[in-house]
């Protein structure tokens, strides 16, 4: 016996529930059928196939399809979406061939005089066939239009469906009046307009099959990403590889793979070594290579070795899958310039109604003789020409590619609002140490005083160390491990935020930092200043190491400064921002970096608490300010600057706090993103005046504006190709976006 | 007759005006497809260009589903957006989606397709 979910449409009273629930009970081997009328599900148990149980609900004159109530039916699979589109589509086109083959006859019969006069001979029996087929292709092409318009109707509103219908329903009837009692319409306006409604309903179909393929474009960005997930994974379990459905991998679980397959879900190298293409995750063209205790992402692809790993995000938490999650959410986010469309084209439809009666009485009231034909096309071509749609669609359709677009440049922009504002940033905050640098430090130089040696301050320095975390801390340690030096036992341990540090071995009290908290302490630098001065100047951090109050030498530790860093920040200055360097370093070694980089503006000695005020200060000044940081440590300034950008090296990056994240540690990214983001308010500009231009040239010439002046008035059926050709127009405009190359992107590939 | 034409004819901007909007407030809360969320879970079909229910009344702070059944292959029906709630959804043709929120402000939240179009509201007591 199974128990099968029902989703029920159809249901509009509690009398459905009966005869739905009458109707599954009839069906052979159902021992039980609930409905839920306000779920509008059906829950039936029994010896019984769900085919059965759909046919019964349709038969009984309801619609049902299954419920997957325990599998997460919420993930669309693309190529299921794709297959429905497709057969979409064809279904338009069919439509659009049916009603253009229909049109175009109709259409050449009035113009070649085929059809005799509707007053002559045979004139009303011929019309009136052309009536009853035109009505035909209202029906096959053009129902969806009448069935929304009604619905639409109901619950008073009204939308695009609303102003086909009653543009063509209106030709279709005023012509049929004309057929049947030619007599009620002056001689002169004995017209009919069947080819019209014919055509334009035809337009509108191919309009609607276009935009549908230049829609699926737009959404490839995410297609991308989906494809990146592998569907198998090679799991060692008992000793042995089994190829394991993704939905079943678990945590912990160790995965084989070999060279040339992708790497299944997000884990840590546990045997071998390879180098990994991870370009399609952060955007990064060069292989990465990974050894032992390496991270790993899904997605990413095995170009030589063979290794395994330890599986540490599975499912919904891996990288890629954070990473769909968030471009889908951020593609349908709007960013603020579109509120005014939206605020429009809410009230949109109702207006052109009203316009397009004023039209009628216009003509009415002014127009030339036949009063009564020029009425309904100038109606009509109102009706037709306006297009909500293209207005509704300028502004999510270009969000939707720009952020597609960021993506795989491995860019990730939470939502439209900071596409937005990443467009008219004026200042950008750097973080110095992993934004600037590398922010991997290592021991660069040991200075010792005459009477102490290298050694010494090395093996004291690390000692004390061993209990901080600190990046710079790390780096005295592992090149002491290096060294093999033995570590002394350290007692009182304290770190002095922002000076240092102190500890005691031996009962000798030790101050490591820099020199501020040797003045504090009275202890004499002058023979070291010299030193210390020029290993700052070099970019480095120097520390001063105390033993016993006396001092003893300095250790260096420097950072890497990014192959790349000077080039994007002068790209960055390139677009007019003002680059301004924030850092904890001393203002010697800051302004050293700053130098080398570039950069003019330096803030040193912050605080790690004070850098959120430092950009406060600055948008207190009126600078639109981005801060880029690790995302981790810098989290309230990324939070205080209007953009805040966390710069990841691969996958180990709080996507979640950032307006945007940067996959890739490179600075371009920075600048990458503003240049999409540019880029994307352009599209969505021109898509906004474009659309709104169209609307407000299109209705005032649509109700004759121009007759007067130059005896023009516009076809209906131009109308139509108008009205068909501008959302299609606006998708295509979005489209163009696929396309864009960002300066960093044109410089590697040349 | 030309009077006669003229106030039919404003009789019409008025009828416009009265159904598109000044009636949505009144038949919105009166009509049949107003739902109360008394349940936890809500259907809403999304076809032939609107949503049925259009107007759904929800309990503030409760959780509760939205199961969006998209019946139109039209490409207008595709996403529903929750601008209020920061939130949005493709729908997939004909298989239920199911989106959960927790209102936490009282007041009416519009739903709409990208293009909006297709509209609904929720309104948060």
């Amino acid at each position: 016996m199974n128990t099968h979910h029902l989703a029920l449409t159809g249901i509009s009273c509690a009398g459905c529930v009966r005869s739905i629930e009458k109707a599954l009970n009839a069906v052979p081997g159902v021992t039980k059928a609930e409905i839920n009328f306000a779920e509008r599900t059906a829950m039936v148990e029994g010896d019984v196939t769900i085919d059965s149980l759909i046919s019964a609900v349709e038969t009984a004159g309801y619609g049902a399809s299954m419920l997957n109530l325990d599998a997460d039916g919420n993930e669309t699979d693309m190529s299921e979406k794709e297959a429905v589109e497709q057969a979409h589509y064809w279904i338009l086109i069919r439509r659009f061939i049916v009603a253009g083959v229909v049109g175009a006859a109709l259409f050449s019969a009035a113009l070649f005089d085929w059809l005799p006069a509707i007053t002559a001979k045979y004139g009303q029996f011929s019309w009136g066939m052309a009536a009853a087929i035109t009505l035909f292709v209202m029906y096959y092409s053009g129902r969806n239009f009448y069935i929304g318009a009604w619905k639409a109707f109901n619950v008073n509103n009204a939308n695009m469906d609303t102003l086909v219908a009653l543009g063509t329903g209106a030709a279709w009837l005023y012509s049929t009046l004309v057929v049947i009692a030619p007599s009620s319409v002056p001689s002169l306006a004995q017209h009919a307009y069947y080819e019209a409604a014919a055509i334009i309903i035809s337009l509108l179909n191919l309009g609607q099959a276009l935009e549908m393929r230049a829609r699926g474009k737009t959404s490839q960005a995410i297609k991308r990403l989906i494809g990146l997930q592998a569907k198998t994974a090679r799991v060692v379990r008992n000793g042995k590889d089994i190829d394991v459905p993704m939905e079943d991998v678990q945590l912990n679980d160790i995965i084989r793979v070999r060279p040339g397959e992708k790497v299944p879900v997000d884990g840590v190298i546990t045997e071998g070594h390879s180098n990994l293409d991870e370009s399609m995750i952060t955007g990064e063209p060069l292989p990465v290579s990974k050894k032992l205790d390496d991270d790993v992402v899904g997605g990413t692809l095995n170009k030589t070795g063979s290794f395994l790993f330890k599986a540490t995000r599975v499912g919904k938490d891996t990288a890629l899958a954070r990473i769909i999650g968030m471009v889908r959410q951020a593609q349908n986010s709007k960013p603020p310039i579109g509120r005014l469309a939206d605020t429009i084209s809410g009230i949109f439809v109702p207006i052109v109604l009203i316009a397009a009666v004023l039209t009628a009485m216009l003509w009415f009231d002014f127009g030339p003789s036949p009063k009564a034909a020029y009425m309904l096309v100038a109606t009509m071509t109102v009706l037709i020409i306006a297009c909500p749609c293209a207005l509704g669609l300028a502004t999510p359709i270009s969000v939707m590619v720009g952020v597609g677009k960021a993506a795989e440049y491995g860019i990730l922009i939470r939502n439209g609002e900071a596409l937005q504002t990443a467009g008219k940033l004026t200042t950008v905050v750097l973080d110095k140490t992993g934004t600037v640098t590398e922010g991997r430090p290592s021991v660069t130089q040991i200075v010792a005083t005459a009477a102490s040696n290298k050694d010494t301050i090395l093996q004291l320095a690390a000692s004390i160390e061993t209990g901080s975390e600190h990046p710079l801390a790390e780096a005295i340690v592992s090149h002491a491990r290096e060294n093999n030096t033995t570590f002394s036992t350290v007692t009182d341990f304290n770190a002095i935020s922002g000076l240092g540090v102190s500890a005691k071995i031996e009962g000798q009290t030790l101050l490591l930092g820099n020199r501020k908290l040797m003045n504090d302490h009275n202890i004499d630098v002058s023979s070291l200043n010299e030193d210390f001065d020029a290993l700052a100047q070099q970019g480095a951090t120097p520390m001063f190491l105390a033993n016993a109050g006396k001092a003893a030498g300095i250790i260096a530790v420097s950072d890497p400064i990014k192959a790349d860093s000077a080039h994007a920040i002068k790209r960055l200055q390139a677009k007019g921002l003002k680059v301004v360097m924030l850092t904890g370093d001393n203002m010697a070694t800051a302004a050293a970096v700053a130098q080398q980089v570039g950069i003019n503006d330096v803030l040193a000695e912050v605080l790690p608490e004070d850098k959120a005020n430092n950009v406060e200060k600055l948008q207190q000044g009126g600078e639109v300010v981005a801060m880029v940081g690790d995302g981790i440590n810098d989290a309230p300034a990324l939070t205080q600057a209007n953009v805040g950008f966390a710069i990841g090296t691969g996958t180990d990056v709080a996507i979640e706090s950032a307006d945007v994240t940067l996959m890739r540690g490179s600075l371009h990214g920075v600048a990458d993103a503003i240049d999409i983001s540019l880029a994307t308010l352009k599209n969505i500009k021109q898509n906004l005046v474009g659309s709104f231009l169209y609307n407000t040239l299109g209705i005032p010439i649509a109700a004759g504006i121009l007759y007067p002046i130059i005896g023009v008035l516009l076809n209906p059926i131009i109308a139509g190709a108008a009205m068909a050709a501008s959302s299609v127009t606006v998708v295509t405009n979005a489209n163009r976006l696929r396309f864009f190359k960002t300066k960093s992107k044109m410089e590697s590939s040349v | 007759m030309i009077i006669l034409v003229n106030l039919l004819g404003l009789a019409l901007i008025a009828l416009i005006v009265w159904w598109f909007w000044m009636a949505k407030s009144f038949t919105r809360h009166s009509a049949a497809n107003v739902v109360a969320a008394e349940h936890d879970l809500v259907a809403i079909d999304v076809e032939n260009g609107v949503y049925t229910p259009d107007t759904i009344h929800v309990k503030k702070g409760k959780t509760i589903t939205l199961r969006f059944t998209r019946k139109d292959p039209n490409p207008c029906a595709e996403m529903v957006l929750l601008p209020d709630f920061n939130t949005s959804a493709e729908l997939p043709l004909n298989k239920p989606y199911d989106m959960k929120l927790t209102p936490e402000k009282e007041g009416e939240f519009e739903f709409t397709c990208q293009m909006g179009m297709y509209r609904g509201q929720l309104v948060v007591e």
